[in-house]
């Protein structure tokens, strides 16, 4: 996925003057996961370039930049790094269009590599994405798949609007597919049927898709049938989608590896609860982190972030109601 | 511990501020600074000829003066009547928001926080704007086309890295315009401010960082703000150069402004300054300042006040005559009127405007909501 991601942010500088890409480590050493290497060797140092460390200034200064007429591409290091930025983002990252009547806009994206899986130190699994999705005038993207990260993200890069583009760092390296070539566009907003199924809805996206799809698989075996809901966009969401699927199936698990308390899983369970109770045949079930800092400890991660066996057990929870 | 026997000095030094007194002795010491750039003294005399600037600057520099000391003082007269909303005054920093702005023209950008209302208005951001914003009006939100000025920030210094990334911009477009921000002592302490004037260092952003030092960040002095005493050198730690001013004295930030805007258009990267001025005025225009200062310490001030001293000063080379200046006033008092009919004339907004503006195309959900208000509005 890290390929397509750096394929992307290629064919941007490409085709777009305008379009810069700055933070930590984002120069020189191509990030810390590869994800811009060699685009300032072939770019230059003008438009793809090394900032101090400091995270609120990188946001602070994508917003002028973005006021100004370019398009800025900042990479926090990491999601969990987002956190000294939150001021800029919360103040001001989706508010200039509202405060200023659309006299200025923000076209600027900002990449964060997130979650679990990978065994990193503490801080650096985080999954702040509810953060975003609950501030206003702000886009958020969480791709699955390579086709799709690059897809999304070069609809990210040409949208008029604030987008937070999370990457699931698990998937960075370990999802292999092929990817079209040239501005393959996927639209922002529009879920995707992983699976189909008649007997449950797992709704999920980044990082939880393949997880869940390992989950509708074993479940598959048991004579149950899943569908695998991938959101892509948290902001906007696409309800439709959900709502035709859960219409259908009459059962619903949410899969994130966020929090517990306030995360978006609660929006996408409530949104359903209030549209379509109607079709339900159980209670909405929930497979998510626990309301803990997530835990840098190899040996019990696997507790914290939830895995195909916790979530077969909520399909198997909701069909047996 | 036992009670002091002798009695303590004021103000008392208790047990967690220690250093307390020798910060505040080094802040008073600073207070007798001379190193500050002053062109015109309290008395109107010229301390420095040789940087003074043109006539027709200094005359156009009291113009804009008494525009916003007309603005923030029919201001205090329309928030009473209740047709303006809770403002904070500026009254008595007009030449440290005046005389800096002035050195900008409307190619560059102005980021200003809540208490530029001088500053912005010395740009050219048109009074019935102004007046609307400080009514809570969405019209207020509308800037013009042909002028950089940023909304009024109101959370403290993020607005210092914007001015970074919108001076990169600029000269990554090959123009030469900058970028110019405004900030407080309070504001100061903001990691904000830190991490934008390093950024703008080491990327060679050109930029112009006020800092108004104001002497108050609402109830703290700037004395418990921080143990510094001359704010402009904290630009030696990032390396860029660092300006104190005479914030009451308009040709002085204006002649330290220019140059430091032309430094920055010639590339030669950001500047600091501090223009050390006083927050005559409450904090906003519902603030009680008789809770935390002395009226005995507003009396040196006055006598510094930045209009009249112009005034005084221009009267005296004879740049202006009594009966030129009242022609003057009168001639600001009718822009402010009309413009405050203007002003008047803006319709309210309705209900599902709240929705309008936050993304491009609105989200379904957006969408949704919109129906919900008309919905309740046909109830």
């Amino acid at each position: 996925m890290v390929a397509a991601i750096n394929d992307a942010l290629d064919i941007a500088l490409g085709a777009d003057e305008t379009v810069h890409i700055f933070g930590e480590d984002v120069g020189v050493m191509g990030g810390v996961f590869r994800a811009t290497d060699g685009l300032q060797a072939k770019y230059g140092v003008e438009r793809v370039f090394d900032t101090p460390l400091a995270e609120a200034a990188i946001v602070g200064m994508g917003i002028g930049m973005g006021l100004a007429g370019l398009k800025p591409i900042a990479e926090i290091q990491f999601a969990g790094f987002l956190y000294p930025a939150l001021d800029q983002i919360l103040s001001h990252v989706g508010r200039f269009r509202h405060r200023t009547r659309s006299r200025y806009h923000l076209p600027m994206v900002i990449r964060a590599p997130y979650g679990g899986g990978v065994h990193t130190p503490e801080q650096h699994a985080d999954s702040p994405e509810a953060i975003l999705a609950h501030t206003p005038g702000v886009k958020v993207v969480i791709p699955s798949t390579p086709a799709d990260a690059k897809g999304l993200l070069l609809s990210a890069i040409a949208d008029p609007d604030p987008v937070f583009f999370f990457e699931a760092i698990k998937l960075y390296r370990s999802v292999k597919e092929e990817v079209p070539v040239g501005d393959h566009r996927v639209p922002l907003g529009k879920a995707r049927l992983v699976t189909r199924g008649d007997d449950v809805t797992v709704v999920c996206y980044g990082g939880m898709v393949e997880v869940a799809q390992k989950a509708a698989e074993a479940a598959r075996t048991a004579g149950i049938g899943v569908e695998v809901v991938d959101l892509r966009t948290l902001v906007p969401m696409d309800t439709e989608t959900v709502l035709a699927s859960v219409a259908k199936t009459g059962r619903v698990v949410v899969v994130t590896e966020a929090p517990r308390t306030g995360g978006f899983h609660s929006e996408i369970s409530a949104t359903i609860a209030e549209e379509a109770i109607e079709y339900l045949r159980a209670p909405i079930v929930r497979v998510t982190g626990f309301d803990a800092p997530y835990p840098p400890f190899t040996a019990i991660e696997d507790v914290y972030r939830p895995n195909p066996v916790r979530v077969a057990r909520a399909i198997k929870q909701v069909m047996a109601y | 511990m036992t009670p002091p026997k002798s009695a303590p000095t004021q103000p008392e030094a208790s047990e967690t501020d220690l250093g307390y007194q020798a910060a505040q002795a080094a802040y008073d010491a600073a207070q007798q600074d001379t190193n500050m750039v002053q062109i015109v003294a309290p008395d109107g005399s010229v301390v420095r000829p040789d940087l003074l600037p043109a006539p027709d600057i200094r005359l156009a520099l009291y113009r804009q003066m008494r525009r916003a000391r007309h603005f923030d003082e029919r201001g205090w007269v329309l928030y009473r009547q209740g047709r303006l909303g809770v403002f904070p005054p500026f009254g008595g920093m007009e030449a440290s928001q005046v005389g800096t702005a002035a050195a900008l023209t409307k190619n560059d950008w102005l980021f200003p926080t809540y208490r530029d209302t001088g500053a912005a208005l010395t740009l050219g951001l048109p009074i019935a704007r102004t007046l609307a914003y400080w009514r809570t009006s969405p019209h207020g939100w509308h800037m013009p086309a042909d002028l950089k000025v940023l909304p009024f920030y109101i959370p403290i210094a993020t607005q210092y890295p914007q001015a970074v990334g919108a001076a990169l911009a600029e000269r990554r477009k090959g123009t030469r315009n900058v970028a110019m921000a405004f900030i407080g002592d309070g504001g100061s302490s903001e990691g904000d401010f830190h991490e934008a004037l390093n950024f703008a260092g080491a990327l060679n952003a050109p930029c112009v960082f006020i800092l108004q030092n104001n002497g108050w960040a609402i109830s703290v002095p700037t004395r418990t703000q921080t143990r510094a005493t001359d704010l402009s050198r904290r630009a030696d730690g990032y390396g860029i150069p660092g300006v104190r001013v005479d914030g009451n004295d308009a040709l002085a930030t204006y002649h330290v402004t220019a140059e430091a805007v032309d430094r920055a258009r010639r590339g030669e990267g950001p500047t600091l300054i501090e223009t050390v001025t006083y927050r005559v005025k409450p904090h906003t225009v519902a603030d009680d300042p008789s809770r935390y200062r002395t009226e005995a310490e507003l009396e040196g001030w006055d006598a510094k006040d930045p209009v009249l001293r112009l005034r005084t000063h221009l009267l005296q080379e004879g740049l202006m005559t009594e009966a030129s200046e009242a022609e003057l006033l009168a001639e600001i008092a009718a822009e402010f009127e009309a413009a405050l009919q203007e002003a008047d004339s803006y319709p309210d907004p309705t209900p599902a405007e709240i929705l309008d503006h936050v993304f491009a195309e609105p989200t379904p959900q957006l969408r949704q909501q919109r129906a919900q208000i008309l919905a309740e509005e046909q109830q």
